[in-house]
């Protein structure tokens, strides 16, 4: 029992967060007459948010080492708008695009990054000035007009479903990839249960565990078999699979992410521990670079249209997800999950609030008593175990 | 015996899950020097806390009584205005402000909210003059020494009307020549009737200046002793605060010396913001296998500054000279260079050099020498568990888990994880930069015997400290630095305090 209660003392913030958005997602739910979690708009909700999602993996990066990143939107504007001319005004194949695009986003990162790291400007100044004359690139790239259409199968980057096979009721590839994938999460906590056992450490209490391994199970098998109900798997939920899973890996189990946490926490001491500083800050930009285009190639793909109104308060909305997620603002706390899910919180609320017919004036206040209820509370219990 | 000025009756003050303190009970006289001593972590700063109203009045049981009059202090503004004044280990001075404006922040010299420079300016000459600190008020106040800074709080406190002056550590960052200063100082306010308490670790400056002495255990009194008329010799203080008899404050050693391990040749460091400033000039030294050699001075004679230098220079500019290892020359231009080539760094400042308070103890031990724990750039965080509860056993950290957060740990357990990152990482020879600053005397005796064993396991040590007690308890052979340059070197048997302190005033050793 005392392993249980310590985990769950240890671990508040995250379970905390988590509760508040189940709490938040059957609110709505309710309030919305059960319309939240309808297939269509489950999925909806997955497509609508994708792009703040990935700028939330790559924000919650930079604000851990102690930075901020306010160009993430215009960053994403003119990546969109570059892509666009290269594939509609030059038609340009789309996977050559994506690859120079993303490229072009690391090169942005790689500009901002050595200004803050070997210059050491601060970081909100650099992206102040990179938000400023990223969007002013952008609509010079742009002439002030909007480019469309894209081609499709650059549209279905974020459009599009995973393909299905036979005909049934439901998606079946969907249901598949569910089963699949609690088999592995399955195989891999027995993993690690026979490591820590091999360690000597203290492991889960058997019933715990197994409560813990049903409950993994039905999230993922009932969540499948909701999107399976309309058109399956977005492509786009691929992506973000993807970089959520490669992101946690990085920041939890590598040595580049321990010198990111090490250096958000203390530069001074990271630094005189062996850690290359200026190096790990300017890398920490050039992903947020990179992330960044590819957010702003979802948007495009998702409105089939290159504007150059695209990513305003993107950079907003992902560091709020951050925030609410659990990062400290004064750098070497915060987690991808945690980054994610604070998303998703802020994500479910738009949804739901539209839903329930609230205007966009209301929305834009709670959303705003959110993010600061939810770091209030994250300070109070900070100074209630200190 | 004079009026007790001060009586704390029977305090005890709970935190959840701990007793702070228990029944404490202290008493100090008028015009007397009292000191407060105890290991880090016995009660001393939440005693005066409790005391400044810091912890407000019902928040912890017990009476408080000054000049006779019961106290209820709700916060430290009431406590100021009855004249108990605290002044803090750290310094709260604002260093872009002049003296003038810090000594009278939130106390202005003001008629309806207007500033009376002029007023402001002259009391402070007063008060400046009383501390005995020739400055100009108006000089701001981040680039005075800090000894000059700690005369700055004291003559703020004058500014109050101070009845009873409170000293935390107050000589903590000083150098002697400071310490000695400050010293001075606080007897010339017993002449002039200011009452103070001292909470100090340095027992020889309780030795010199105290009256009587209150020493606490684990949130208990455990005696008070009347300098004046018992026999207080300082081992009688240590048994009291350790509740054993220490009768060596250095491990007993027989050191066993081999081949120059390690060798600087000419070292010369420019400061890096005026590059025609020589930090340290023409340095030349040596360490040899299994051997502990000090470097004592003044603070600013440079050390810090070439031990930061050699290693991967992390300080200076325009550096200049050679580092021979194993009798072959290296360059460290990075931290890691120095790292790779077996060399560590412990500072003097573990929380803002040394920690990541916010992280926990496995990965702050872990931090330095990363690559032996993991494969491909993946961390191994099981065998980082099993490396760090070996690291605990061995240093004796007392951590509940090396899961707790280093912040957490009092400052001896601090720095024994600072010390511990810089074993794993395993060097061949370890700069020590005031290893035992600012901790309890049974902590430093572990640290010692720390060091001593990686001296036998054939480890160079390079030991910088200013405590002349320790160089000369622990080294076998000491260089003095003064104005960055070695101006001597002493071996073991040679050395005193005296021949010591005359080549770190740079007076020669003849």
């Amino acid at each position: 029992m005392g392993i249980v209660k310590n985990l769950f003392r240890t671990n508040v913030r995250q379970y905390g967060m988590i509760i508040a958005l189940v709490v938040i997602t059957l609110l709505f739910q309710w309030l919305s007459g059960g319309i939240l979690l309808k297939p269509l708009n489950i999925t909806n909700l997955i497509q609508q948010n994708s792009y703040i999602l990935v700028l939330a993996i790559g924000m919650v990066l930079v604000i851990i080492t102690g930075h901020i990143d306010l160009s993430v939107g215009s960053v994403a504007a003119f990546v969109g708008a570059v892509s666009a001319i290269l594939m509609v005004d030059h038609h340009m194949p789309f996977w050559l695009a994506l690859v120079l695009t993303l490229l072009l986003g690391a090169i942005v990162g790689a500009w901002q990054g050595f200004w803050v790291a070997y210059v050491r400007i601060p970081s909100f100044i650099v992206t102040l000035a990179g938000m400023l004359l990223f969007r002013g690139l952008t609509m010079i790239v742009l002439n002030g007009q909007s480019i469309a259409p894209f081609p499709k199968a650059f549209q279905n980057m974020s459009a599009g479903f995973l393909p299905d096979f036979g005909s049934f009721r439901v998606h079946m590839l969907t249901i598949v990839l569910g089963i699949l994938l609690s088999a592995a999460t399955v195989v891999q906590e027995f993993r690690s249960r026979r490591t820590q056992r091999k360690y000597g450490f203290d492991a889960l209490p058997i019933p715990w565990f197994a409560a813990k391994l049903a409950a993994v199970v039905a999230v993922v098998n009932v969540f499948t078999w909701v999107l399976a109900q309309y058109k399956g798997i977005p492509n786009i939920l691929v992506i973000l699979f993807i970089l959520v899973v490669a992101y946690t890996f990085v920041t939890n189990r590598t040595v580049a992410g321990r010198h990111i946490y090490a250096l958000g926490g203390n530069e001074k001491a990271a630094g005189l521990s062996g850690v290359k500083t200026k190096r790990v800050t300017f890398w920490v930009f050039v992903n947020m670079g990179a992330l960044a285009a590819l957010s702003g190639l979802i948007y495009a793909a998702r409105l089939n249209a290159a504007t150059p109104k695209a990513g305003v308060n993107f950079e907003l909305d992902a560091i709020a997800a951050c925030f609410i997620g659990g990062a400290s603002a004064s750098g070497g706390i915060g987690t991808v999950v945690g980054a994610i899910v604070g998303g998703l919180v802020m994500g479910v609320m738009n949804n739901g609030m539209s839903l329930i017919g609230l205007g966009i004036d209301w929305q834009q206040g709670i959303k705003g008593l959110v993010l600061l209820l939810a770091v209030g509370f994250d300070i109070y219990n900070k100074n209630k175990t200190a | 015996m004079s009026a007790a000025i001060l009586e704390m009756r029977n305090i005890t003050k709970t935190f959840p899950g701990v007793k702070a303190l228990e029944n404490v009970n202290l008493v100090v006289r008028e015009g007397e020097t009292h000191a407060l001593c105890g290991e880090n972590g016995a009660g001393k700063s939440t005693l005066m806390k409790v005391l400044s109203g810091v912890y407000p009045y019902g928040s912890y049981e017990g009476e408080i009584r000054f000049k006779g009059q019961r106290c209820e202090f709700k916060d430290v503004k009431q406590s100021e205005s009855r004249g108990i004044v605290i002044i803090h280990q750290e310094l709260a001075l604002i260093p872009y402000l002049s003296i003038a404006e810090n000594i009278f922040l939130g106390n202005e010299r003001a008629r309806r909210g207007i500033v009376d420079w002029n007023e402001t300016y002259v009391r402070t000459k007063e008060l400046l003059k009383t501390v005995g600190l020739d400055e100009n008020p108006n000089t701001p106040v981040g680039t005075l020494g800090v000894g000059k800074q700690q005369l700055v709080e004291i003559a703020k406190a004058l500014s109050k009307k101070v009845q009873l002056l409170i000293l935390d550590e107050p000589t903590a960052a000083l150098n002697e020549e400071d310490s000695d200063n400050l010293l001075r100082l606080i007897v010339r306010f017993k002449q002039q009737g200011i009452s103070s308490i001292l909470i100090s670790h340095k027992l020889n400056e309780i030795a010199r200046v105290a009256d009587s002495i209150t020493i606490l255990r684990d949130g208990k009194t455990i005696e008070t002793l009347d300098m004046r008329t018992d026999e207080v010799t300082e081992d009688r203080i240590i048994k009291g605060m350790v509740g054993r008899d220490l009768t060596h404050r250095y491990p007993e050693r027989k050191p066993n010396i081999g081949g120059t391990l390690f060798e600087v040749r000419r070292w010369t460091v420019h400061h890096p913001q005026q590059p025609g400033r020589k930090v340290v000039d023409g340095v030349d030294l040596y360490v040899r296998r299994g051997e502990i050699v000090g470097i004592a001075g003044l603070i600013g004679a440079g050390r810090t500054e070439l031990a930061m230098s050699i290693f991967g220079r992390s300080y200076g500019s325009g550096i200049s000279g050679q580092l021979f290892k194993d009798g072959r020359e290296i360059r460290l231009r990075t931290v890691s260079d120095a790292i790779r080539h077996g060399i560590a760094y412990v500072t003097e400042d573990r929380k803002q050099y040394g920690l990541n308070l916010i992280d926990d103890v496995k990965r702050n031990l872990s931090l330095a020498n990363l690559k032996k724990l993991s494969r491909r750039g993946v961390v191994n965080e099981n065998e980082e568990i099993v490396t760090a509860e070996t690291f605990r056993r061995r240093m004796n950290i007392k951590t509940p888990s090396v899961r707790q957060k280093t912040g957490n740990l009092s400052g001896g357990n601090q720095q024994k994880v600072v010390l511990g990152k810089w074993i794993f990482a395993e060097p061949d020879l370890l700069i020590l930069d005031e290893p035992t600053r600012g901790i309890d005397v049974g902590a430093k005796y572990e640290i010692y015997t720390i060091i001593q064993e990686l001296a036998s396991e054939g480890k160079g040590i390079l030991l910088i400290s200013s405590e002349l007690p320790e160089i000369l308890g622990m080294c076998d052979r000491i260089y003095v630095m003064s104005e960055g340059r070695i101006t001597g070197e002493v071996p073991r048997g040679e050395a005193t305090q005296e021949t010591l302190m005359r080549y770190m005033t740079g007076s020669g050793g003849k």
